[in-house]
């Protein structure tokens, strides 16, 4: 199956940019996960954790995010956050 | 003519304030490049932000119920000059050029008839528009206190300015800035910040059913605040960046004409001091020859 392309942008620089398998993204009205070819939906977020999956499986990676917003398209998912830590 | 002592001094206080500029060339070279890295790695963020904003914009219906910082106030009475100069000098004609393009602005805004109002972010800016616009200064936003401005500064503006325009206080905001093209090129640079200027061209991009969640009104309430953070954010960093740029152009002249000065001042040293010294022994023969 096709890899999801994640961007996490924060105002200071381009913070990752890989191919993962999902990403649980914390909306505003509740948590999502993103796998590839996921609908397109744009989404504010919480302020969370947001959960990466690097492979199906494997280990989850947490980054807590402040402020922001997370937008799906066709090339994949951009969470933008003001904060990162 | 100068006695030798005084060109001797004047030469030695010359070199000193080639070691100062000389000094100051090189730390800004250094500031230049972090500037440079931080001004490139925050345009992902800004590029993605306006392609969204744009995207959200032509989607939403502007009403009188909606955002003053996206609709304005419906009126182009009052504008707000937002400008961004740097803290510190030595860096030649940097913030004199963006003063110079914010008065021309307020010139042309007068003319029409409108009101204009200062919203001062850094010192180096105010003595000038004080003396030309007394008492339209709207506020200074201080940035000495911190060593490079950041988010945290651009956040603190943006609120300030979101809550003057809901006070009514201004209708229009334009923001004015030295763009960064080359450690010698400065541009002095407009932007419309209030009401957001939405780019034509990016709006057709993302087409097809795009969720909302929540639905559109709300996320642009909640981008709209953030958009100007970062618009503001960048506006600082190319700034920044300028300043620096500007720093380093300015000192290296600056060096090099103390070095011009002190090669012709050490010239002058040296023939006054063959004169002096073939004076003497003029004086010398003349004296054997008359015994």
């Amino acid at each position: 199956m096709a890899n999801l392309h994640f961007e996490l942008v924060t105002p200071e620089k381009l913070v990752r940019s890989d191919d993962v398998f999902m990403v649980v993204v914390p909306g505003t009205e509740g948590d999502f996960g993103v796998l590839a070819n996921h609908a397109p939906v744009m989404s504010t977020i919480r302020d969370a954790d947001l959960v990466i999956y690097a492979t199906e499986g494997g280990a989850p990676e947490t980054i807590s995010v402040r402020g922001g917003f997370a937008e799906v398209n066709d090339k994949g998912l951009t969470v933008l956050a003001e904060a990162i830590s | 003519m100068a006695s030798l002592k005084e060109l001797k001094d004047r030469i030695a206080s010359v070199k000193s304030t080639q070691k100062i500029t000389k000094a100051k060339k090189m730390v800004a070279a250094a500031k230049l490049r972090r500037a440079q890295m931080a001004a490139e790695a925050a345009r992902p963020y800004a590029s993605q932000m306006e392609k969204v904003m744009a995207s959200l914009a032509s989607k939403v219906s502007i009403d009188e119920n909606s955002s003053k910082l996206l609709a304005g106030t419906g009126k182009l009475d009052t504008h707000l000059l937002v400008v961004a100069t740097s803290d510190r000098g030595l860096c030649g004609a940097f913030n004199a050029n963006i003063v110079k393009e914010a008065r021309l602005k307020a010139e042309k805004l007068l003319a029409e008839g409108h009101k204009v109002l200062f919203y001062m972010v850094g010192r180096k800016g105010i003595p000038i528009i004080k003396r030309f616009y007394p008492g339209q200064i709207l506020k200074h936003f201080d940035t000495s206190t911190v060593k490079a401005p950041g988010y945290e500064e651009a956040k603190a503006i943006a609120a300030d300015l979101t809550a003057l325009v809901e006070e009514g206080k201004f209708d229009v905001a334009h923001l004015f800035y030295g763009k960064f093209k080359s450690a010698l090129v400065q541009e002095p640079t407009v932007q419309q910040i209030i009401p957001i200027a939405v780019q034509d061209g990016a709006i057709a991009e993302s087409e097809g059913a795009v969720d909302y969640e929540p639905d559109e009104e709300e996320i642009l309430a909640a981008l709209l605040p953030r958009n100007l953070t970062t618009q503001i954010f960048g506006a600082l960093l190319e700034n920044n960046a300028s300043e620096q740029g500007a720093s380093m152009t300015a000192m290296d002249n600056a060096t090099r004409n103390a070095g011009d000065l002190i090669d012709n001042l050490t010239i002058v040293y040296n023939r006054s001091r063959q004169a002096a010294i073939t004076t003497e022994l003029i004086e010398i023969i003349a004296g054997a020859e008359a015994l």
